[in-house]
């Protein structure tokens, strides 16, 4: 099966800091991956090169087996795939009417929205309702409220909304569940679940190994800037895991296909 | 899975309802402090409001007469206009310090193109809007792409549109009576008509529709809310996908399009295109954004709030003129009036929502 989204010999440095080292990437159609690594094992860095937050020094990225070379995150949002970055990436002074549709913003139908450029305001804020509720994000009580008056969880929840609504490709979500409480990070889950059955592939990175090994189809484990290994969760346990990322033990040869 | 393990589950039981309170009786300076941070523009509104009634008070009739307030929105309408300009770079967290000298620029090339080219006026009133647009380019280009700091990029297009501007006007004016006998549509802004007691100018109008149609562009289109989005966090703005460079440049533009056209509206207030006029105009618009409320770190306040400002800056120089004070009165108290206005954003700021 020919990979949705795959990386070849990508490499990114950071002045004399090497991010990237002759890295792989595989990312199947209808999967859910999960990328696991130490800190500072180039996790992000990875996520970013394939997501046009970064371009890479050298290394190929090919979505649906054409290459391609995004050079900003817009193009790859166009392409299909939709990101949530650790930074959540949200204006704090604006609404979350607006943080969800900023840069795809819906416009009145007719003159109001052809020549004036009105936005439908009231429609964009029923699709952020619908979204959130659909994420069960009730505490969020005014839609119209500035993002910075949300709490940490709150405001990833809603970033991670806006990717659920708006990827139609490859949704990446980087640390989903850092920050949120029991019941957003089960909702977190299981819109994961939700996406997947839309056959839609996940690539999801975190240190939070239960929720790794609950959802993953397969796992990246990454070392030192490169993929060390792709594991089965059911074939290793997550001591397993925790022990190929920190070098405590040798990577199986080839278990799965990479 | 053991009911353990499954920890999570009984969450689904739990309330599918959107939270509501009850609101808190938040007292009557809580409650003004919680509309003053939804409607940024208050503030310089309840003080212009004040304003004019302290002076209109104090002077009767002599101060609170239509002539005498249109009077005030004449004096304005420069600083208003470059202010239009002035919100919307530092909205984008930028400042642009080259608006005084891109105005007197565009005002001599609509001058000198007519005069010493012979130019048919409209066409030499297009070139001088150009000039603008391709200083303000530049400008943004220079922010956007080769990422140096606003201040100092703007900095040194003050200095050189300025020396420019002197070159080749080689500190020429352009009498009034010449423009009045040959090329009257130079002085289009500075024509005035009457209501009632009133009089207004064209440049009046076309400030306050100018202020209108931005606060629109700014609150109700897309481009409006990039702009805001740039200003509050330019990283969380291009991961979301928003085209940064792409906003700034148009908005330093735009903002060179707008001086170009105070620059029109100067000629028409002054009646001569004189290469030393408006050399206060970048600090005059900064005062009138900052009085007006909008952050100069970028992304909070509102240009109608810019045009408040400049109008409480207007009513402080006429009001303390017909009170007979010195003018350095009113040098000192709008020093004071910028030093309030940033407190009082503090403190609205510390109320969410």
């Amino acid at each position: 099966m020919e990979p949705i989204l795959k990386g070849r010999n990508l490499v990114k440095r950071y002045g004399k800091v090497t991010a990237l080292d002759h890295c792989d990437f595989d990312l199947y159609p209808g999967e859910i991956l999960a990328v696991i690594g130490d800190n500072g094992a180039g996790k992000s860095s990875l996520i970013k090169a394939v997501s046009g937050a970064i371009v890479p020094d050298e290394g190929e990225v090919y979505l649906e087996g054409k290459q391609v070379r995004f050079t900003s995150p817009i193009q790859a949002r166009e392409a299909g795939i939709e990101t949530v970055y650790q930074t959540l990436a949200m204006s704090p002074a604006l609404s979350i009417a607006d943080n969800m549709f900023m840069g795809r913003e819906l416009r009145k139908p007719g003159f109001m929205g052809k020549w004036l450029r009105q936005l439908d305001r009231p429609r964009m804020e029923q699709l952020a309702r619908d979204k959130l509720t659909e994420l069960g994000l009730m505490t969020i009580q005014n839609i119209n409220q500035a993002v910075e008056t949300l709490s940490g969880g709150q405001r990833q929840g809603v970033a991670v909304a806006r990717a659920a609504a708006f990827g139609s490709k490859v949704i990446i979500l980087d640390e989903p569940t850092a920050a949120l409480g029991v019941k957003e990070s089960r909702k977190v889950l299981e819109l994961i679940q939700d996406v997947k059955s839309r056959g839609i592939p996940i690539i999801l990175i975190s240190h939070n190994m239960p929720h790794v090994f609950e959802v993953a189809d397969r796992i990246h484990v990454h070392r030192l800037g490169k993929r060390l290994c792709v594991v089965n969760p059911k074939d290793y346990t997550m001591s397993d895991a925790v022990a190929f990322m920190t070098g405590a033990k040798e990577p199986p040869v080839e278990t799965v296909p990479a | 899975m053991p009911e353990a393990e499954n920890f999570e589950s009984v969450s689904k039981r739990g309330s599918q309802e959107v939270a509501r309170f009850e609101q808190p009786n938040r007292g009557a300076i809580g409650t003004l402090q919680h509309w003053l941070h939804i409607n940024p523009a208050l503030v310089p509104l309840i003080v212009l409001v004040l304003s004019i009634l302290v002076f209109g008070a104090l002077l009767g009739s002599k101060f609170f007469s239509p002539f005498a307030l249109t009077l005030i929105l004449q004096q304005t309408a420069i600083v208003g206009i470059v202010g239009a300009a002035q919100s919307l770079v530092i909205l984008t967290a930028g400042i642009d310090l080259s608006v005084g000298a891109i105005m007197v620029l565009s005002s001599v090339v609509m001058g000198q193109f007519t005069f010493r080219y012979g130019l048919p006026v409209e066409l030499s009133i297009l070139c001088g809007l150009a000039i603008g647009t391709a200083v303000g380019f530049v400008n943004g280009w220079l922010v956007a792409i080769m990422r140096l700091p606003p201040f100092i990029v703007t900095l040194g297009m003050w200095q050189i549109a300025l020396a420019s501007n002197f070159l080749y006007s080689a500190n020429e004016t352009i009498r009034s009576q010449e423009i009045a006998d040959q090329a009257p549509l130079l002085q289009l802004f500075g024509a005035t008509f009457k209501v009632g007691g009133a009089v207004f100018t064209v440049g009046v109008v076309f400030m306050v529709l100018l202020v209108i149609l931005l606060a629109y562009i700014l609150k109700h289109t897309a481009w409006g809310r990039h702009v805001y989005a740039v200003g509050d966090d330019p990283d969380a703005a291009e991961l979301s996908g928003v085209n940064v460079k792409g906003t700034l440049i148009s908005v330093y533009m735009i903002s060179g399009l707008i001086c170009a056209f105070a620059g029109w509206a100067l000629i028409g207030r002054i009646g001569s295109v004189s290469p030393t006029s408006g050399q206060l105009a970048n600090i005059e618009s900064i005062t009138a954004v900052v009085i007006g409320g909008i952050s100069l770190f970028g992304g909070r306040g509102s240009i109608l709030g810019m045009l408040f400002g400049s109008l409480i800056v207007g009513v402080f120089t006429l009001g303390l003129r017909l009170l007979g004070a010195d003018a350095q009165w009113t040098y000192l108290l709008i020093g004071a009036l910028i030093i309030a206005a940033v407190a009082v954003d503090q403190w609205i700021r510390k109320v969410s929502v």
